[in-house]
């Protein structure tokens, strides 16, 4: 793939609507490191518009408008194809595999030879100071531990853009901050495009980018 | 090609059904080649009507099937009712999913060995009366047909207890139970007034499927039912294998008569629904409370266990009679025992294990993956399927067994596949697809969708996504499913019997074939056996994903089958 320019990514006039009812409508550009909060009560479509840019959103919502990440436009890509990475407010982890099973499994198919693979796991398991989890059972973390794994995942699938669906609302509140710096401290570091949805202020002044109201 | 799936399976279940019904319409109306039938004609008909005892016939099947149905869903909503969310529900849970593998030729076999004038609960009595000799009445085949309700009814507890407890959880249940409680309503009212509105949408296509099953069951009745006359569904059977090969078209034309009467009885049930309906929208909200539902709860609880404890016991008694020396009335336990028969008959049960997985393997493997397609052509669509795709599935299970199976053994014959493996697997595979669906959609449907969202996001392709997330994540369901298809092809008698024309000797054709000659240390072998496979395929269900996934805590509560 050649060197495209990093523009972050672009919602031109997005508009999500179910059976004629127009649930959330945007219209914003999210630049390399900036993370963005959307704020509004549950059912405002939040999670349908995070749904439509990574390109899982079933068909009976009907959008208009478009997507752009790097100036590539999403709309119409399989959400395989997009490189958005998702975060939600459960981790996920897949039970059947292995913490390193798990980051493996983000891990790009051209990075190549099982030892170079695991070299990069590995790794990724160190920057999040889990190092010596690689065999561990997924069910056995932390709460804490399990975030900083799911995040781990999505950063080495080699996301442009991440949405962030609730991601802290299920932690206690002892470790939200905690893990809330650690999250927004990569997503600046990978200059990573994010888009928050949230319906918690505090993750809002935390992340300290725009904070954008929707209607409910 | 994903896409095309859904339509080939519903092909592979309505084709043999339509084709079925075809080729036993015409022969009713005297038209069937092969047998020089050429001109249509109402004289199978008026040869059916001919024959002696046919209305007690019909009436035996409809009145029957109707009894058993009932009694059956009656006792397990009451039960769900009582008793839902209790440790007595999740105790009898455990014996009921084990009793659903029993085929029913042996549950069947069980409860004459105990119900019998010989039996085991007469040999208890007759220690204290001090009978000598079998009381000389028909407990079994007995004029009234009892005994063959009571041995549907217990086989069929279980299944629409299972289906039963699938759909709770859509309606909310636990919560429902608190809050009819918490307005003072007595658990069994709180739960017939509240709850079952809710879930009997959701298990009717199985109950219909219970009342056809009921209607026109064949093995079962063999064994349990009246002789003189027997059920309608046992003399066609009869009919069909007379060497007077001109019986065919009266068969045929009783066969249409049986689909009619399986008709008749769902239109009875549907009324009854409607009644049912109109009497309990009232009922609802008179605000009757009955807070004194101890001795309701107390009923129900002793039939599901009498229902469960019967088809155990008729295990135990069938071990016990295959390896019985010699048994003299009214002793309990015989003189001796002696593994003579069993070492004698290792050979041909080895034979007849082996044909049946011949059988039973090709369809489950074709039946678990048809229906993996279509649920994961639903996800990867976004678009379940609809009612009336589900209706279709379920189409082989409600219609009679009898008034399809012979039509298509003459389409079979028409295209050169008679007495063949492929014809035979096809024909238990319209039985054991609608079963594997049942069992795996469900868990399929219920996976949290965004493990495969989140797989995707990763950039693992949908492929990628489905052999290594979605199928492990399901491995016990699989293979719970499998185990359920197993057992369903373990259990056919007329489709091996009829479309393999007397060619494949399965475990249960055996079985059955040796109702009739009555040797009890022969049917005590073959009834366990009946049973070796469904059993190991359900203890495999259960291992397999427990080793595999022994490091895996997560699995446990991911992967309930």
């Amino acid at each position: 793939m050649p060197e495209v320019a990093k523009n972050g990514l672009e919602l031109h006039d997005v508009r999500v609507r179910l059976d004629g009812r127009e649930l959330v409508a945007v219209d914003l550009t999210i630049a390399p490191g900036e993370i963005v909060t959307l704020m509004g009560p549950s059912g405002s479509g939040k999670s349908s518009l995070l749904g439509h840019i990574c390109g899982t959103l079933p068909d009976a919502f009907e959008v208009t408008g478009q997507v752009v990440l790097d100036g590539r436009v999403l709309d119409g890509l399989a959400p395989q194809d997009r490189h958005v990475g998702i975060l939600f407010q459960d981790d996920l982890l897949f039970p059947h595999l292995s913490v390193g099973g798990n980051l493996a499994f983000a891990l790009p198919a051209h990075i190549k030879g099982r030892a170079a693979r695991r070299a990069r796991v590995e790794a990724a398991l160190g920057s999040a100071e889990m190092d010596g989890f690689y065999d561990r059972d997924s069910a056995t973390l932390s709460g804490g531990q399990r975030a900083r794994v799911a995040l781990m995942r999505v950063l080495l699938s080699e996301p442009c853009a991440l949405l962030l669906d609730e991601p802290f609302s299920k932690l206690d509140s002892g470790l939200r901050s905690q893990i809330r710096s650690f999250v927004f401290d990569l997503c600046r570091k990978n200059s990573l495009a994010t888009l928050m949805v949230t319906h918690d202020p505090e993750d809002g002044a935390a992340a300290g980018g725009r904070v954008i109201e929707l209607r409910g | 090609m994903l896409r095309f799936i859904p339509i080939l399976t519903i092909v592979l279940m309505i084709g043999p059904v339509s084709a079925g019904l075809i080729g036993t319409i015409l022969p009713a109306f005297g038209i069937l080649p092969a047998l020089g039938g050429t001109t249509p004609s109402l004289e199978p008909w008026q040869a059916l009507v001919a024959q002696p005892g046919l209305g007690a016939s019909i009436r035996l099947s409809l009145v029957n099937g109707l009894i058993a149905t009932f009694v059956s869903v009656a006792i397990v909503m009451l039960f769900c009712a009582a008793w839902q969310g209790t440790r007595t529900f999740h105790a009898l849970q455990r014996i009921l999913s084990p009793i659903l593998s029993v085929p029913h030729a042996t549950a069947a076999f069980g409860l004459a060995f105990l119900i019998a004038p010989s039996g085991w609960f007469v040999r208890v009595v007759a220690q204290f009366t001090g009978w000598d000799r079998p009381p000389d009445v028909a407990i079994i085949h007995d004029p009234w047909g009892i005994a063959l309700i009571a041995g549907l009814v217990a086989k069929e507890i279980p299944f629409l207890f299972l289906m039963t407890l699938s759909a709770l959880p859509q309606a909310d249940t636990d919560r429902t139970a608190q809050v009819t409680a918490s307005l003072g309503y007595g658990r069994v009212a709180g739960w017939f007034k509240a709850t079952l509105p809710r879930i009997y949408p959701q298990i009717r296509l199985p109950v219909l499927a219970v009342l056809a099953y009921s209607t026109s069951v064949v093995d079962v009745a063999i064994i349990l039912a009246p002789t003189t006359p027997a059920p309608l569904a046992v003399r066609i059977l009869g009919w069909l294998s007379d060497p007077d090969l001109a019986l065919r078209f009266m068969a045929s034309s009783a066969a249409v008569l049986q689909l009619l009467i399986v008709i008749a009885a769902m239109a009875i049930w549907i009324a009854g629904e409607r009644l049912v309906a109109v009497i309990g929208a009232r009922w609802a909200i008179d605000g009757q409370r009955f807070k004194q539902d101890g001795a309701v709860r107390g009923v129900s609880a002793v039939m599901a266990l009498v229902a469960a404890g019967t088809v155990v016991l008729g295990l135990v008694v069938l071990l016990v009679w295959s390896v019985a020396g010699f048994w003299a009335f009214p002793d309990l336990l015989p003189r001796g025992f002696s593994l003579r028969l069993w070492a004698r008959e290792l050979d041909a049960i080895g034979n007849s294990l082996t044909t049946t997985l011949l059988i039973g393997i090709p369809a489950v493997v074709i039946a678990a993956t048809l229906v993996l397609a279509c649920l994961e052509n639903e996800v990867r669509t976004g678009k379940p399927a609809g009612r009336r795709a589900m209706f279709l599935i379920y189409l082989p299970l409600l219609v009679p067994q009898i008034s399809f199976m012979f039509g298509l053994q003459v389409f079979f014959s028409l295209l050169g596949l008679e007495r063949t493996l492929v014809s035979v697997v096809l024909g238990h595979l319209v039985f054991v697809a609608p079963y594997v669906f049942l069992s795996l959609s469900e868990p399929f449907r219920a996976l949290d969708p965004r493990y495969g969202q989140t797989a995707l996001c990763l950039g693992a392709s949908p492929t990628r996504v489905f052999w290594q997330v979605r199928l492990p994540l399901l491995t016990r369901a699989v293979l719970t499913a499998a185990a359920v298809g197993l057992a369903v092809t373990v259990g056919q008698y007329l489709p091996t019997l009829l479309i393999g024309a007397g060619r494949f000797a399965t475990v249960t054709t055996e079985a059955v074939a040796l109702a009739s000659g009555g040797d009890r240390r022969m049917i005590g072998i073959y009834g366990l056996f009946q049973m070796v496979l469904p059993f190991a395929g359900f203890a495999l269900a259960l291992l397999i994903p427990a080793v595999l996934f022994r490091h895996r805590r997560g699995m446990g509560t991911q992967n309930k089958g």
